[in-house]
């Protein structure tokens, strides 16, 4: 498995020498102890950021963190590590499951510590490079600045950073891992948060069927009917969820009903009554996988979606100004849109083996 | 055979180089010889009017005639310029300080590197400026281990000060401000200049220190003075943080220079 998504065979061939020449190098300065967890990077093909071909630049290509696949790696246990939480029992794997495209399966909102539920749901992890802004009310600025929410929340993580420190420092495995990311044992809360970024930074999916269907590739042949779907979408759908990473980020209030939670959305952030019960618009990218849908997971299925653009949406002073009339389509033309949106589902990228649990 | 143990040699070289380890490639001032630069000292001073803060104990008055204690104080400098009579401003690369009333060794700190010369103002960011609000993960006197940052709307405190009030309606009768915000109306950020009393005369063998106060009950008093009935509980951006920034951005004063 090629951390680079596609390369042509000529490339292979120019850069195999590099390779070997890279491969020395590496060899001869083996000092540290190797990472030996099973299904590592490590040894084999180093740690790649690309761009997808067509894809806008992302506003976070690891400057001030040197991607290596010693950080990966260790970005990868930290993640699935549930020492990150207070009483050792959720990790950020626990609410964003790989199978799940990195979202909670079949949970409205999950479950933090002592069983506590969050009020919102958790949202699928990929494609995060793209974004300027994190969480459904986007008030963290930065990816690097991301994992510090849920580890302090109460409801999630509840986990304070000095104990967090104390608990790494006590394994000589982490101790071992940090030396060989950053030159010495030194753990911080800024060396965390940087190799949980270079694992949650490389979660990129982009070989979906319409990847391939974009791209020209073997795979990408679409049906009559998904090319219809795809039609529908960009008449009702494109504008807020903008190819190709199917959002546009911005914060949208699109008629949901609110809750006896109340939740404010945008507005808790930038205190402006303009932006009541506004959320970040989310990518339709694996919704195969990332079911339930809406802020508060209140929709279990696609079809509940849809029925709620139809004739759900309820008018408010800040209702996006597209859905004022709703997005109404014809049975056969909701039909088509859901072939569409299958064709956006990445089966490579949840079975990706890089992006799985470690083995203890 | 002598061209091929010349590219040997040469393949030794670059896999030497390879594995020479390279220091952080941290933005550093240009080496200077030691005899035109020296460091300058800082040493912060706590007060409220003209009492000392004593934490816990101290009790104090504010505008309003509130009584009140202090618990917990503390507050970021950041952005540190120096100018010196010549009119050559010198700026502390890097430069973020946290104040903290509880940690003794936090109220003083010095800058190295700083090229001779008598220095005649200084001038400094009360918090941390915007982009440091907005690069990630940061380490340091920004670590957001260090109680000063907001982890679900991302951003410094800039200044914390905590304590109790008879008058305060909240739980405890607690009084809490954690003042932050650095973009638009709710940008919390000030900037201060002083002009020092007696020039600091920076040079290798001398290390002056400036000695500031900063005065908390300026917090509560002026332009917009603060009822802790009214107003106790201050945990977001927003319009009451702008509000008591423009109280404590006069808060700092230039209390004498040590010349040594």
């Amino acid at each position: 498995m090629s951390f680079s998504t596609k390369i042509s065979f000529k490339k292979i061939r120019n850069t195999a020498f590099l390779l070997l020449v890279g491969g020395i190098l590496v060899e001869s300065c083996k000092k540290d102890p190797q990472i030996t967890d099973s299904g590592k990077a490590t040894d084999e093909t180093p740690v790649v950021f690309q761009i997808p071909q067509g894809w806008p630049t992302p506003f976070y290509q690891f400057d001030n963190n040197k991607l290596s696949n010693a950080g990966f790696e260790l970005g990868r246990k930290l993640f699935f590590d549930p020492r990150l939480s207070r009483d050792n029992t959720v990790s950020c794997g626990s609410c964003h499951q790989p199978f799940a495209a990195f979202a909670q399966l079949d949970h409205p909102v999950s479950h933090g510590v002592d069983n506590l539920l969050g009020k919102r749901n958790s949202p699928a992890l990929f494609n995060l490079n793209w974004h300027t802004s994190f969480f459904w009310d986007g008030g963290v600025n930065h990816i690097e600045a991301q994992p510090i929410n849920p580890i302090q929340n109460p409801v999630e993580m509840d986990e304070n950073l000095p104990d967090i420190i104390t608990k790494l420092n006590a394994d000589a495995d982490y101790r071992a891992q940090f030396k060989n990311t950053f030159g010495d044992e030194t753990i911080n809360s800024q060396r965390i948060f940087k190799a949980i970024c270079q694992f949650m930074g490389m979660l990129v999916s982009n070989n979906s069927k319409y990847d391939h269907y974009m791209r020209g590739e073997a795979g990408g042949s679409m049906t009559a009917q998904e090319l219809s779907g795809l039609q529908i979408f960009k008449t009702n759908c494109a504008s807020c969820h903008k190819e190709p990473l199917f959002t546009d980020f911005s914060f949208r209030n699109n008629g949901l009903m609110p809750t006896a939670v109340n939740d404010s959305g945008r507005a808790h952030i930038t205190r402006d009554i303009a932006d009541l019960y506004k959320f970040k618009v989310p990518s339709l990218r694996n919704l195969k996988y990332s079911a339930p849908y809406m802020h508060d997971g209140r929709f279990s299925k696609l079809d509940s979606v849809l029925a709620h653009y139809d004739h759900g949406i309820q008018p408010s002073p800040t209702l996006d100004p597209a859905l004022q009339n709703g997005i109404h389509l014809s049975v056969q033309e909701r039909a088509d849109l859901l072939a569409f949106l299958n064709t956006l589902n990445d089966e490579t990228f949840i079975k990706d083996p890089r992006f799985q649990e470690p083995k203890p | 055979m002598m061209r091929k143990m010349m590219l040997l040699s040469a393949a030794v070289l670059v896999l030497l180089s390879a594995c020479h380890k390279k220091d952080d490639p941290k933005p550093s001032n240009p080496t200077t010889p030691t005899n035109t630069t020296g460091t300058m000292g800082f040493s912060f001073a706590n007060k409220v009017g003209n009492q000392p803060v004593v934490l816990h104990t101290g009790v104090y008055q504010n505008a309003n005639g509130d009584t009140y204690s202090i618990n917990l104080y503390k507050y970021y400098i950041s952005n540190i310029k120096l100018t010196s009579d010549n009119g050559t401003v010198f700026a502390e690369p890097n430069s973020y300080h946290l104040v903290n009333e509880e940690l003794t060794s936090s109220k003083t700190f010095s800058i190295s590197n700083v090229p001779s010369g008598n220095y005649t103002s200084v001038t400094f960011l009360i918090g941390v400026d915007s982009a440091a609000n907005t690069s990630g993960a940061n380490t340091g006197a920004l670590d957001p281990q260090n109680g000063m940052y907001w982890a679900w709307n991302s951003g410094y405190i800039m200044a914390k000060l905590e304590g109790t009030s008879p008058q305060s309606t909240a739980p405890n009768n607690a009084i809490t401000f954690h003042m932050g915000g650095f973009a638009g109306k709710n940008n919390v950020l000030k900037t201060v200049t002083l002009q020092l009393p007696t020039a600091a005369t920076v040079s290798a063998a001398k290390t002056p220190v400036i000695n500031l106060n900063s005065d908390a009950a300026q917090w509560f008093g002026t332009p917009n003075v603060i009822n802790f009935a009214q107003l106790n509980t201050v945990t977001d951006a927003g319009l009451d943080a702008a509000s008591i920034s423009q109280n404590y951005k006069n808060m700092f004063s230039i209390d004498h220079v040590d010349n040594q």
